[in-house]
């Protein structure tokens, strides 16, 4: 490998881990800050790809696509809380367990009942549609660098929310203690709303911006959520700065592995986890 | 202590019916009681971890499929394999692979233990997906079912279904007996307590450690002792048995049947699979059955939202009616 | 006149298992052989062999962990006189293990395991589709005469995927190429820009992929976002641009790959398969629903052959076995090892259609190694 292809490569692990964080962000919402084992999440992904699709076929742009399945899926998000997840708040996690997995079953059924099961294309706003050439026959599409600029742009964001504002405070006072946060004057049910529909529509976003890259497709949610949680989880949860570490050594492993050590490139991404838990047991970042 | 007995009856009733099943004679609804007693002892034997131990391991599949391809691949592909040494040697592989990976897996706690977990497990599925040596992702069979034989006489036909079945029943109920044993003793009572309060549970002088590898040790193995089954039942062994899927499908039934008592995790087996085969049958319920997932998906939400303590609370509560409606500890 | 249980035979109804996934990733395969399987029971009047046929439905979720079990549940309760089954590799072995011991009549449909029609091979055991090794190995043939003499392979690292590998490799090696680099990707993983880096630095003369369905999709756009295409060119067996060539607009174009089926044969049979198709379903047929079609011929022909009396299996294996189909691919029979022998096209993808350049390899016959029947 020359050194500049080791630089490319560089930059593959770079973007696929900007692209994993930003798929993972709203689990590291309703997971980490909020503490909720939502199982749903690669289900609210897939939501946020098939409304790309479709809207987008209506709309005849992605940019309006997204601009009207965003509060769609607020509401959505709104309306679940309000439904079911605040019926489990006081007890065991195992039972956010249970519910969000018949919530899988319940948004795959409905995916094939209303959109069928056939794999779906998104075109990539013109705007966007061109590459950067990088060697004589390696090119760059712009549209990933977008996203990996998105992405960025929401770190940021998330993590200027979470320290420096007040629903922010809100937010952390009730993950450590909603009595409390309660007893302090905080309407915690309201936050909870909220908090809940931005990681849905944070995860939906993620399918939508993906769409044009990915495709659409039967089983893409599946697809995604054990990475979400993999990337939460040795991150340390409840931390944005673990979720963005975690995401760029996965993303970095998962390059190099498929290149250097292809044999087992399949498992690196949990033997990474095996050993980041064994050596840190609250992840890289976590709260001792 | 009536509650109690009430259960222990349903229960005696349960096997009694279940002894009787194979005289209806149908060989397709006895091969599927096989299987979903199978589940049975594979979901309370991850109960002891979740339901009595306080740990949410999400990848007791590796112990389930682990064992399954232990048996075939000691198995010679032309005859039969002796249960005697087969069974326990695929145990055994279960329980130091617990043991080798419980020694890790116990630092962590809560999610980071069930993602720990995961971990490991997705490592065993990748090893047999990703190699050719069990067949790869197309699996590999067992020709010829493990034999039994005492002092050159065939005890056991495992070919013949019925046989199969009785000692599929024999099996669970033996777990449920050992297990609920093991729970009683000093032992169980010192897991119920670090699941309660480990830091006290410490402080009182107990190896809480020790304890909790112990336990992991046993369901990895009763885990082995039902994928052992599995494997013999169907002869054909596929890393989708490794998978997370699987992993996942199991913990579905202990949290939906009950956590923390022996017969929720065998009603959520039943609950489970048998749910799923009614609600699929297009001879039964016609073209509707075809959106399958979606009742089942309602269905799981409900026991979500309505039974907390799973379907086995539903027993439990009539119990405490029954007692007029004294609280049990 | 006839014994009467032959009669009662005849007049009771045929029992067709279906075993298909219709949930999951594969559902739109296993609805498109359902479909195509319909659309040729009624241009027979909704009879073979004069009996009227019934069917008997299994989701497979494309779960080979549940395949011997529903597999069962067909066989010993619904006691069908036939087993149709599947997509996915893993589950058609698992439906392999069970028909070999109780000697139902098993068609494939769609599933590429080179075993089933190999070291697994039985009389009960017919396939109407293809093998692994009867898409790839008419390939190497094709990139030897464009002067291709080096090239990357790169697939799923999955059984599929290197039985496509070594398919492709017998058949290209044996006219003198090289192949320079077989490139894995972690199976349904579907990103792909490090080893298309690595393409790119290795600069191989053409790149030979196998993937399908939503992985197929990804990596022909990443293909053409990555500056590849259009510098090396890009083969592959026909699931690289099969059933997904509207959802990647035009980044499929050009790609050449070799299949038994194209979307612009100039066979009547064809024509009239897929006019009668829209007109049935109000929508066009795909690969799978051709093979769904197929597979209700094959199964036709052999219970025509004994008028209905499906308990006379040996006659009813032979008239199979030796059955010309007149199928929308064109004209094929069975090989010894009950798998199709077929033309094999060689397509260009033109707009959102693979249009046949030509005939790839006449007749082509799986080779059924390990099969000893």
């Amino acid at each position: 490998m020359s050194f500049a292809f080791f630089l490319i490569q560089l930059l593959n692990g770079m973007q696929y881990g900007l692209l994993l964080f930003l798929v993972a962000s709203g689990l590291t919402l309703i997971f980490g800050i909020m503490g909720i084992i939502n199982l749903a999440h690669g289900s609210f992904y897939m939501v946020g790809a098939y409304l790309a699709w479709s809207l987008a076929g209506m709309t005849g742009s992605l940019t309006a696509a997204i601009l009207i399945g965003i509060p769609l899926t607020v509401v959505l998000g709104m309306f679940l809380e309000w439904l079911l997840m605040r019926r489990l708040y006081g007890r065991d996690h195992l039972y956010q367990v249970l519910l969000t997995y018949g919530l899988i079953l319940v948004f795959e059924e409905m995916r094939s009942i209303l959109w069928g099961d056939d794999v779906y294309g998104v075109k990539v706003p013109d705007l966007l549609n061109h590459s950067i050439a990088l060697t004589e026959n390696l090119s760059y599409p712009v549209y990933r660098l977008g996203i990996s600029a998105v992405c960025l742009l929401l770190a940021a964001g998330l993590y200027f929310l979470i320290k420096h504002t007040r629903l922010g405070m809100m937010i952390r006072a009730g993950a450590s203690n909603r009595e409390m946060a309660q007893s302090l004057g905080i309407n915690i049910k309201l936050v909870y709303t909220l908090v809940f529909a931005l990681g849905v529509a944070l995860a939906a976003f993620a399918g939508m911006i993906n769409a044009p890259v990915s495709s659409v497709y039967p089983g893409m949610g599946a697809q995604v959520l054990i990475i979400c949680f993999v990337i939460v989880v040795i991150g340390g949860i409840g931390s944005v700065k673990g979720a963005m570490a975690a995401s760029i050594m996965i993303g970095m492993a998962d390059t190099f592995g498929q290149i250097l050590v292809p044999e087992v490139a399949g498992m690196i991404v949990y033997l990474l986890m095996a050993v980041v838990l064994v050596w840190r047991p609250e992840g890289l970042f976590g709260r001792i | 202590m009536r509650a109690l007995r009430l259960a222990e009856l349903l229960l005696l009733l349960l096997f009694a019916l279940l002894a009787l099943f194979p005289l209806i004679d149908s060989t397709f609804y006895t091969q599927l009681i096989t299987k979903v007693m199978i589940m049975a002892i594979f979901a309370m034997s991850l109960d002891l971890l979740v339901g009595y131990t306080g740990l949410v391991s999400f990848g007791h599949a590796a112990y389930f499929g682990l064992s399954g391809y232990v048996l075939a691949l000691v198995a010679p592909q032309y005859e039969a394999v002796s249960l005697w040494w087969s069974l326990p040697a695929a145990m055994l592989v279960c329980a130091l692979f617990a043991l080798i990976t419980g020694i890790l897996v116990l630092r962590t706690k809560g999610i980071y233990f069930i993602m720990v977990t995961l971990a490991f497990a997705q490592m065993v599925f990748f090893v047999f997906h990703d190699t050719k040596f069990g067949g790869g992702s197309d699996g590999i069979y067992i020709y010829a079912k493990p034999t039994l034989v005492i002092a050159g006489f065939q005890v056991l036909n495992l070919e013949k279904l019925n046989q199969l079945f009785y000692l599929v029943l024999i099996i669970m109920a033996a777990v449920y007996l050992l297990l609920r044993r093991i729970l009683g003793s000093t032992f169980g009572r010192a897991l119920l307590g670090i699941k309660e309060n480990e830091h006290r549970m410490r402080a009182l002088g107990f190896p809480t450690f020790g304890y909790k590898l112990s336990s992991y040790v046993l369901s990895g193995a009763l885990g082995g002792l039902a994928g052992y089954l599995a494997a013999v039942q169907y002869g054909f062994v596929n890393p989708e048995i490794l998978s997370w899927h699987q992993s996942g499908a199991v913990l579905m039934m202990v949290i939906m049947g009950g956590m923390g008592t022996l017969y929720g995790p065998v009603v959520g087996a039943f609950a489970f699979v048998l749910l799923q085969e009614v609600l699929s049958d297009q001879g039964f319920l016609g073209p509707v059955a075809k959106h399958w997932q979606l009742a089942m998906g309602i269905f799981v939400i409900l026991v979500a939202l309505y039974l907390p303590q799973g379907l086995a609370g539903l027993l439990r509560r009539r119990k405490a009616e029954a007692s007029d409606g004294s609280s049990d500890a | 006149m006839l014994p009467t249980a032959l009669a009662n035979a005849q007049s009771a109804k045929l029992r067709v298992g279906l075993m298909l996934p219709y949930t999951g990733t594969f559902a739109q395969l296993g609805t498109g052989v359902t479909n195509g399987f319909k659309l040729a029971v009624a241009e027979h009047g909704g009879k073979f062999g004069g009996r009227e046929v019934e069917y008997f439905v299994v989701d497979d979720e494309s779960n080979p962990g549940n395949a011997p079990a529903n597999a069962n549940k067909l066989i010993q309760r619904d006691k069908v006189d036939v087993l149709i089954g599947s997509v996915h590799s893993g589950v058609s072995l698992g439906i392999a293990k069970v028909v070999r011991e109780t000697g139902t009549l098993w068609i494939v449909p769609v599933s590429l395991a080179n075993e089933l029609t190999g070291p697994l091979c039985a009389p009960n055991i017919f396939r109407a589709s293809f093998s692994s090794w009867q898409t790839d190995f008419p390939l190497g043939k094709v990139l030897m005469q464009r002067g291709h003499k080096k090239v990357v392979h790169i697939t799923w690292n999955y059984v599929t995927g290197q039985e496509n590998l070594a398919g492709f490799k017998e058949g290209y090696e044996k006219e003198g190429g090289k192949i320079i680099k077989e490139l894995f990707v972690p199976f349904p993983q579907v990103e792909f820009q490090a080893l298309l880096t690595e393409i790119a630095s290795i600069k191989p003369d053409a790149v030979v992929a196998w993937f399908a369905g939503a992985g197929s999709a990804k990596f022909l756009k990443d293909y053409q976002a990555s500056g590849l295409k259009g510098k090396i060119p890009l083969f592959g067996s026909g699931y690289l641009t099969d059933g997904i060539l509207d959802a990647v607009g035009n980044a499929a174009e050009g790609v050449e790959t070799t299949f038994p089926y194209a979307d612009d044969l100039d066979i009547k049979k064809d024509k009239a398969f897929r006019l009668a198709y829209v007109k049935m379903f109000k929508m066009q047929p795909d690969t799978a629903a051709m093979l769904g079609y197929d597979t209700a011929q094959l199964y036709a022909a052999g219970v025509n052959a004994v008028k209905g009396d499906v308990a006379n299996k040996v006659a009813m294996i032979k008239a199979m076995e030796t059955a010309k189909i007149d199928s929308p691919r064109g004209q094929w029979t069975m090989s010894k090892s009950h798998n199709p022998v077929q033309d094999v096209y060689l397509r260009k993808v033109v707009g959102n259609e693979n249009k046949v350049v030509s005939v790839a390899s006449k007749a082509l016959a799986d080779p059924a190694q390990g099969c000893k029947a």
